[in-house]
């Protein structure tokens, strides 16, 4: 069981106030414990918590490159084997990294089987350069590469099921997670860490600077996110779909309205064929998960 | 300090930066109200929030940044943020 | 002992004997020979280390990364395109300063598409903090791999090391080369303990970033360590002198250089053909003579100037080519001999595995003593 106690991630990062991804990565680290060995992909995360000699992190930790986390995490794995060591080897790396320039090397580790656990902290979209749409940006956002205007509604693409592809590969445990329910997050990481071969969680971390609200709302949109529908938590072991979460579902816009990302669809004028778009999209979500908690009518 | 081969560093340097001087406002705990359910401590992004002998909870200002997600999330509301007089 | 014995084979049986634990490398022609060697070690129990099958060059090399951070003595291989893939992450191996060695089977850089023998692919990473040094023969290629891992590893250098030999000429011809045995390999070689490494025991962050304020005092730091480590490449050579009675110590060697009036300056099997070709001229009465340069990172620009102050021409050859520019190492050369009068013509010779025989070296001698540098030899001009 994890030591919820733990703090392996000191304060004193550079981290903008109210970052859904300094606040992952705190609570990764309880999940993993001090018996980590941690490997992170350029991005938010790995700049705000090692400017030299500066490091937030209390296990030992290394980046490289942007695309490699995978890569590195197997000569880990593979290293650590041939020691006879037990430290878990655990990769935390942003959406960018991770669905879009790190593909070719997580696809690898993952087809070869290596004992590591792959977190990715889901802010949807390259925040650390300035917010750019990546293959994770949810369709509409609008992002400085994918900007809304008079031509356009943003991103024109869904996001890239990751979870799933991963599951493909054969990994035996897959998963999404979310920082609105921490205990959730921390049982999950938990579980893949403790997991043997290839594990995935996909950690959805609202972006206050890159999706436009406040600081302090970051915990009421991930909640938000999951209640309409648009992110669903779930588990797959071995494949298979075993748990997801169920709401009582809220209509897409309540979450929409709340981020600058999405406020072209709501002014100058209320975009009705977008956001239904977008309703189908959470509607198809509950179909396939079954989120829906269905409220019996008395007959 | 001599410069550390191939840019490495031992943890400890980043509680050098005091980011309690982010602030803009500043989150007051009432612990009158508090229920001590631990929300603050967990979600905090910083980690500064610790529990005292008494299981009440209380930031670290000198590094608390005032992004205000105690006070949206407590769910006693026995956090307030106050514009800090500086 | 004396083997028969094929030049990626004789490679392969020193990487075993340096007992790599990770080995991850990717197949490319002409390397496939040596990868292919070490796969079948590890099945047969001959060498024990746990082999990566990575899914491209890229990560062939990343993942020696996290390997050798995690304390192993990790090994990679590759040429060419699978080099140029490696790019960003060679960058980042010596900035991080892990001692990982890596063989090169020297190949040209496409486009055209070429699987055969210039030294364009290491030449072009000379910017990148790996030591590099290119072997003669397949003794040599065999020997420089005991000595790179033990220069890579020296605490007071910390850097990778590429061991160059040329793509099929060296890899695919069988020579006689005297293997070391296990026993004095380890004696040679001992275990890798690094003093730093990813270890719960004792948390470190590796590969963090630096900021202005730091960046230009971590480059200068590396680049000390590279032009430092000439020191520990003589001494180690040395030492592999004193135990196998083949010295490493210089980072050039003259051939037939002391009165020579015509020097050619070569790296790698060319250097073959040179000598031979200087043999037949010596006895027509030519004072001619080699410099051959075995180390080119650190570039050895001191040993080069003494080598050549009295050589009346230096003919550089060039297995490559700086487009734009001129080859590679006559630039350095002429950086080395500047403000002295003895004048520097440039020959790229060879590129893409076109044969270099000894009337091309008669060629560049011949256009040396006339003052004509600066061109490619053996162009067929019937063809452009």
């Amino acid at each position: 069981m994890a030591d919820k106690s733990c703090e392996l991630f000191d304060a004193g990062h550079r981290a903008c106030g109210g970052c859904g991804a300094a606040l992952a990565a705190r609570l990764m680290l309880k999940a993993a414990g001090p018996n980590s060995i941690v490997v992170s992909s350029t991005g938010c995360m790995e700049v705000f918590s090692t400017p030299y000699p500066e490091t937030a992190w209390k296990v030992p930790w290394i980046h490289s490159l942007f695309e490699n986390a995978s890569a590195v995490a197997s000569g880990i794995e593979s290293s650590l084997k041939k020691q006879g060591r037990k430290e878990k080897v655990i990769v935390m790396a942003g959406d960018g990294a991770t669905f879009d320039i790190g593909m070719l090397c997580i696809s690898g580790a993952f087809e070869r089987g290596h004992d590591i656990t792959y977190i990715c902290y889901d802010n949807e979209a390259y925040m650390n350069t300035g917010i750019q749409r990546s293959g994770a940006t949810p369709y509409d956002a609008s992002t400085t590469t994918s900007p809304a205007g008079s031509q356009s509604f943003g991103n024109k693409r869904p996001k890239k099921d990751m979870p799933q592809i991963l599951a493909a590969h054969g990994a035996p445990y897959v998963a999404t997670a979310s920082i609105a329910y921490p205990n959730d997050l921390i049982q999950k990481v938990e579980k893949a860490i403790n997991t043997v071969g290839p594990t995935y969680v996909q950690i959805h971390v609202p972006c206050c600077t890159g999706w436009g609200f406040e600081g302090e709302q970051t915990i009421a949109i991930a909640k938000l996110a999951i209640e309409t529908g648009l992110w669903v938590n779930y588990e797959m072991v071995d494949g298979k779909v075993t748990k997801a979460k169920k709401v009582v579902r809220k209509p897409v816009e309540e979450y929409l309205k709340t981020q600058k990302r999405f406020r072209h669809l709501f002014k100058p004028k209320r975009q009705d064929a977008e956001i239904a778009a977008i309703q189908a999209m959470a509607d198809r979500n509950a179909e396939k998960y079954g989120i829906d908690i269905k409220i019996a009518k008395k007959e | 300090m001599a410069l550390a081969v191939g840019c490495r560093a031992r943890p400890g340097k980043a509680r050098d930066n005091k980011t309690g001087s982010w602030r803009v406002f500043k989150p007051i705990f009432d612990h009158e109200i508090c229920s001590k359910c631990g929300t603050c401590q967990i979600i905090c992004p910083e980690g500064c929030i610790t529990e005292d002998a008494e299981g009440f909870f209380d930031p670290d200002y000198a590094y608390c940044k005032g992004c205000g997600m105690c006070a949206q999330e407590c769910p006693k509301d026995a956090i307030s943020m106050k514009q800090e007089e500086k | 002992m004396l083997e028969i014995t094929e030049g990626s084979m004789a490679v392969a049986e020193a990487v075993r004997l340096c007992r790599p634990q990770v080995v991850s490398a990717y197949p490319i022609t002409p390397q496939t020979h040596i990868v292919e060697a070490l796969a079948e070690m590890v099945a047969n129990g001959k060498l024990d280390a746990d082999y990566i099958t990575v899914e491209s060059e890229f990560s062939a090399l990343s993942a020696c990364i996290g390997a050798s951070a995690a304390g192993s003595r990790t090994y990679s291989a590759t040429t060419s395109q699978g080099l140029a893939l490696m790019y960003e992450v060679c960058f980042n191996v010596a900035g991080m300063r892990l001692p990982i060695v890596m063989t090169i089977a020297n190949r040209a850089m496409g486009a055209p598409l070429s699987i055969w023998n210039d030294q364009q692919d290491s030449i072009s990473l000379r910017d990148s903090g790996w030591l590099q040094v290119y072997a003669e023969d397949n003794q040599e290629a065999t020997d420089l791999h005991y000595i790179a891992y033990k220069v890579a590893e020296n605490p007071a250098v910390l850097l990778p090391a590429m061991v160059c030999f040329d793509g099929f000429i060296l890899s695919h011809t069988y020579e006689p080369v005297d293997m070391i045995s296990q026993e004095d390999a380890d004696k040679y070689l001992p275990k890798f303990v690094p003093k730093e490494k990813l270890d719960a025991a004792d948390p470190i962050s590796f590969g963090m970033y630096a900021t202005p304020e730091y960046y230009l005092e971590f480059r200068y730091e590396t680049d000390k360590a590279l032009k430092d480590a000439a020191a520990a490449i003589r001494t180690a050579g040395a030492e592999f002198g004193k135990m196998f009675g083949r010295d490493y110590s210089a980072l050039v060697e003259g051939y037939k250089l002391e009165d020579a009036e015509t020097v050619i300056v070569a790296m790698g099997s060319i250097c073959g053909t040179v000598k031979d070709t200087i043999d037949d001229m010596r006895a027509e009465g030519k004072k001619v003579g080699l410099l051959k340069i075995r180390v080119f990172r650190p570039f050895p620009s001191e040993d080069v100037a003494k080598a050549l102050k009295g050589a009346k021409h230096v003919a550089v050859l060039d297995k490559n080519i700086s487009l734009g520019a001129k080859g590679a190492v006559a630039l350095e050369v002429k950086d080395a001999l500047y403000g002295s009068a003895v004048p520097v013509y440039d020959y790229i010779i060879g590129l893409g595995g076109r044969d270099v025989r000894k009337k091309d070296i008669r060629e560049v001698v011949a256009l040396a003593e006339k003052g004509k540098g600066d061109q490619f030899i053996g162009l067929r001009k019937e063809v452009l």
